[in-house]
């Protein structure tokens, strides 16, 4: 049918004009596909009517199938599932549906399930589902734990999976994957629609086609053609430092951002890092006590009420400044915000137009974005993304595959709700993306380890977990079910504390790595305030307040990204202009630290590749500037150092930043002119891949996500805490015992996996290293740290290590420096 | 098998052996702590699907040491189980038939919580708190160690020691820790981790590596 003859296109497009809106091409485009029972993918900016899109297209359906009455329709049963990645996002997504339902004058009900949902308001969507329903991938498994979980769906006409973009490439997409593959299946007469909703990443195709997987249809793409222009700011230091130094140089400029933070109506400041949020807070009021009450915190391991205090206040322009992370990313508008400021590298072209999205969201506006460095490095990133932006190169996200974790807590889901039989399921898993290529042997082993726990001594065993039962697949221990149900949504990387003052009143999570550093009278930030650890008991960190001037910040795992591979590739073609063409302020102003470095060593070119080796009392260094980005130098340098250690006996220690990587050993690094090449070569790739990453400890990194994805971890709940205390144990003890005991483990393989196709991927690794092999390598011994060595050797991530040398000799050695220092 | 290290307390003379656990000559005992006896099967009980091997070769370990040195008696110094009782106890339970004739002695630790029935059925002598053989004291837990006592041997901690050198390296191994007037032995169980000790110079320290003992 015609869009425009359809009486719910006519009713909508009638409301849009009271009140004085014109629809987007791309909406009247999306509107005709879901008149059409298309499914598809739209890529729209935040902030340009995307949600709209889909929205209304349901609503057009449902105005379509009931002409006469639409107004009067209610308890229809679930119409439209929205799964968006935040939790922040679902109440003003909520609140703008309900408006436009009921100035159409009609009766659904629009409700949230997320992880805030209290259980009277759960309860009531178990009698009577809404017709809207606003999900995380989380609360969506939850759903399908329940009961008679087949029955909500039925009536279900659309799924959006609203930013997609952010969802695909984590496990939680996985989730999404499934969860979405399950709901189509159990559909017994009509099948829904699913629509995407996507910000622009390099492979949009590719993500229409994992979301649509489970239809088996290809499904329409609609793209908006919005453009809007961005401009971007730097703020140059006064004066460039020649060693730039992470983190110092951000602070002290922080006094430059007032006068913007002034002018402004509202301004988001993005920090890459949770842990730098605090600082940033803390050092804004310091250098503007004006701003004390008008400038606010926001990360995701802040108290949610907080959260949501500073998102109400950011839409009634309460606040002067909101300092964040990623957790304001995505979704809805804070229309006042005009002025978007981000500290630090954003790491990639695609978050970095995400981020200058957030002002100027009318169409047609500008999006303007300042940028302050945190080293003066990062001035030249500035440089390459602007370049990026004029080219309009966005990356990819890679879709992840074969998760078993992820699946095997999936399978529990199931069993604890109305179980499964293994042959259907297996085959309608098989349709996901993410579970393709999964062989019937690797289902099998997944089966038998949720019945039988792997080999076990028969008479001497108790495993328990899912139970077979005239070929239905159940959980029936209580215990069990219940410790799943708790379990579903963990998927995060580190067990998390609650911290609470002494008299009560909590204040957020923090890593319970970085509490086990801490002794009690410590003093950390948490939430912009100071807090001085007492105790930590039954999972909660107990806390009082501190006045103490001093205190640790701590660091979140989570916020850590790598530089994409597309703003390496424009970095290096930036270095060519490096004392050459400065006619941009971000070279011009990085000069001082050219010259130094030029003096010291050599400027690499994008034709070249350098390689400094210097010595300093902490050892020797070797340091090689691919300007990559973080996770291909965490594979380059591990086979590197695999290679120099079969030339001779050696242990390095390995840190890495975007721009390059550092292997450090306590002793002379055999590399020179004659093997240099030979180091680089993409000869023997692959059994050089496999046998360094068995000598490092990436896959027992990777293993702490599986671990607890999969339910080996377990972190406890409430009124269970004793008992529950017997049954915890670390992701590195596991990874050890499941390493030495059972190597062939179904999740001990998923680790390597991972490492092999995200950390060490060869494909990616080859065109590395094809690129080098085409580059001339220079080879220099400065007498002292470079300026581009400086940042990795000081504060470079990820040290691992990599030996080839015996143990006892370590240590034999370790003694007799300590003899010699002493 | 064994590379022993003879090391002298009291004029009583003790074999460190890499199998986590000592000798002691004069009074032909085993000396031994948290063993964590089924762990894994407490684990797998709820649902965590742990390997099981884990147990069965620390209870093979277990008998190699008592037919290596064949010891009059076996003393544990606490957690010796792990929780609560699970089929494979009934294992450590034919296990204990076959070496009926080894006196079987626990210092109890916070992790065992079986009733009192369970140890006298399995030929297990359980004393509370510091107990005493000679001159030489027993507690689980190093805090809770009496200061009349001469020397203790306690355990509860999992020693560790922590080895660090030039170019950011380091390395950290199970241990025995000897001081002025306590020992903690490491964790016989390989389904434990560590925690770093903090050792005086006066200190004796030997790490387990590649399954040999060191001196450090």
């Amino acid at each position: 049918m015609r869009l425009q003859k359809s009486y719910g296109y006519q009713r909508i497009t009638e409301w849009l004009t009271q009140k004085g809106f014109t629809a987007f091409s791309f909406q009247e485009e999306t509107w005709q596909h879901i008149t059409d029972g298309e499914s598809g993918l739209v890529n729209a900016p935040t902030g340009c009517g995307k949600t709209y899109s889909v929205f209304l297209g349901a609503l057009i359906q449902f105005i379509d199938a009931h002409p006469q009455d639409y107004q009067r329709q209610k308890n229809k049963g679930l119409q439209l599932l929205w799964i968006t990645p935040l939790r922040a996002l679902a109440k003003d997504i909520g609140r703008a549906m309900e408006e436009a339902i009921g100035e159409l004058g009609m009766q659904w009900k629009v409700g949230i399930r997320n992880g805030d949902t209290d259980i009277a308001e759960r309860q009531r969507q178990k009698r009577q589902m809404p017709e809207v329903l606003i999900i995380t991938p989380e609360s969506l498994h939850l759903l399908l734990a329940q009961k008679g979980y087949p029955d909500v769906f039925q009536s279900l006409r659309i799924i959006a999976a609203d930013e997609w973009h952010e969802l695909m490439g984590s496990k939680r997409g996985v989730q999404v994957e499934l969860a979405l593959s399950r709901i189509i299946h159990c559909q017994t007469a009509r099948k829904a629609g699913i629509w995407g909703i996507s910000a622009t990443i390099g492979n949009l195709e590719e993500a229409r086609e994992v979301l649509l997987a489970s239809l088996q249809t290809t499904g329409r793409s609609v793209k908006a053609e919005i453009h809007k222009p961005i401009v971007v700011e730097s703020i140059i230091p006064e004066e460039i430092e020649q060693f730039p130094w992470s983190g110092h140089l951000g602070i002290r400029l922080a006094h430059r951002l007032v006068p913007i933070i002034k002018k402004s109506r509202t301004t988001l400041v993005f920090i890459n890092t949770r842990g730098m949020s605090e600082r940033w807070y803390q050092v804004l009021l310091d250098v503007a006590p004006q701003f004390a009450g008008a400038i606010a915190l926001h990360h995701g391991s802040i108290e949610q009420e907080l959260r949501l205090w500073v998102e109400e206040s950011l839409h009634t322009e309460k606040l002067k400044a909101v300092v964040t992370t990623s957790s304001l990313d995505l979704g809805v508008d804070f229309r006042p915000v005009d002025t978007v400021i981000q500290v630090g590298s954003p790491k990639g072209v695609a978050r970095f137009l995400q981020r200058a999205g957030r002002s100027g969201h009318r169409p047609g506006e500008t999006s303007k974005i300042y940028f302050l460095p945190t080293h003066s490095l990062e001035l030249l990133e500035v440089a390459a993304l602007k370049q990026a932006i004029e080219t309009g190169s966005v990356e990819s996200r890679q879709p992840q595959v074969l998760c078993f974790d992820v699946l095997l807590q999936f399978l529990c889901t199931l069993a604890i709700s109305e179980g499964f039989r293994e042959e259907t399921l297996f085959a309608e898993i098989k349709t996901t993306h993410c579970y393709a290529e999964m062989t019937r042997d690797e289902w099998e082993e997944i089966l038998s380890h949720l019945t039988q726990g792997g080999k076990a001594l028969q008479q001497y065993d108790e495993y328990k977990k899912v139970e077979p039962e005239n070929g239905v697949y159940r959980i029936r221990n209580r215990r069990i079910a219940m410790r799943h149900r708790m379990h579903i949504g963990t998927i995060v990387s580190d067990a998390m504390l609650k911290v609470k003052l002494m008299g009560g009143g909590y204040i957020g999570v923090i890593e319970e790595w970085f509490i086990s550093r801490l002794e009690p009278g410590d003093v950390f930030t948490i939430a912009g305030r100071n807090v001085e650890l007492v105790m930590i008991k039954d999972m909660s960190v107990m806390v009082r307040k501190s006045n103490s001037k001093k205190s640790i910040v701590p660091s979140w795992m989570g916020g850590r990204m790598s530089l994409t591979a597309n703003l390496g590739y424009i970095l290096r073609l930036t270095f060519n202009k490096a004392l050459v063409d400065e006619s941009e302020i971000e070279l011009k102003s990085l000069h001082p630290l050219f010259e130094l470095q030029q003096q010291l060593s050599h400027i690499p070119r994008a034709s070249e590749l350098l390689v400094e080796q210097i010595e300093t009392k902490e050892g020797f260094h070797l340091l090689v500037y691919p300007f990559e980005g973080r996770q291909v130098h965490e594979a380059m340098s591990a086979i590197l150092a695999y290679r120099i250690g079969q030339i001779t006996p050696i242990t390095f220690s390995i840190s890495m930043n975007d721009y390059g990587f550092e292997l450090l050993s306590d002793q002379p690094i055999p590399v020179d002119d004659s093997n240099v090449r030979e180091l680089f070569t993409a000869d023997n790739l692959l059994p050089d891949i496999q046998k360094s990453m068995n000598s490092t400890e990436m896959a027992r990194r990777k293993f702490r996500d599986i671990a607890v994805i999969g339910g080996l971890i377990f972190q406890g709940m409430p009124g269970e805490k004793k008992k529950a205390r017997h049954l915890q144990s670390s992701a590195s003890l596991l990874f050890k015992v499941f390493e030495e005991y059972d190597p062939k483990n179904i999740l001990l393989r998923q680790a390597f996996h991972e490492v092999l196709t995200q950390q060490m991927d060869e494909e990616r690794l080859r065109n590395a290293l094809a690129r080098i092999a085409q580059s001339d390598i220079i080879l220099r011994f400065p007498k002292q740290l470079t300026p581009l060595s400086f940042p990795i050797v000081v504060d470079g991530l990820s040290r691992v290590n990599l030996s080839t040398e015996k143990l006892e000799d370590r240590i034999k050695k370790m003694q007799a420096q300590l003899t010699r220092s002493s | 098998m064994h590379s022993l290290i003879k090391h002298a307390i009291h004029e009583q003379t003790f074999w460190l052996s890499p199998q986590r656990c000592i000798y002691w000559e004069e009074q032909s005992a085993l000396i031994l702590s948290d063993l964590h006896l089924g762990k894994t099967g407490h684990f797998r009980k709820h649902g965590i699907a742990v390997p099981q091997k884990v147990f069965t070769e620390d209870l093979q370990r277990l008998v190699d040491q008592i037919s290596y040195f064949k010891p009059r008696q076996v003393i544990a110094v606490g957690d010796l189980f792990h929780s609560h009782a699970n089929r494979e106890l009934d294992l450590f339970l034919k296990w204990r038939s076959d070496f009926a004739s080894v006196d079987f002695i626990l210092v109890k630790g916070n992790h065992d919580i079986l009733e009192d029935e369970w140890y006298a059925n399995a030929g297990i002598k359980v004393h509370h708190g510091q107990w005493q053989l000679g001159n030489i004291h027993f507690v689980h837990d190093p805090s809770d160690m009496q200061e009349e006592a001469t020397y203790v041997f306690a355990g509860h901690l999992h020693p560790g020691v922590y080895f660090s050198g030039m170019g950011k390296q380091s390395l950290r191994f199970p241990c025995f820790h000897f001081s002025s007037n306590h020992a903690v032995l490491p964790a016989f169980s390989k389904f434990s981790g560590l925690s770093g000790i903090r050792a005086k110079k006066s200190d004796a320290v030997f790490a387990i590596v590649d399954g040999k003992l060191m001196s450090v």
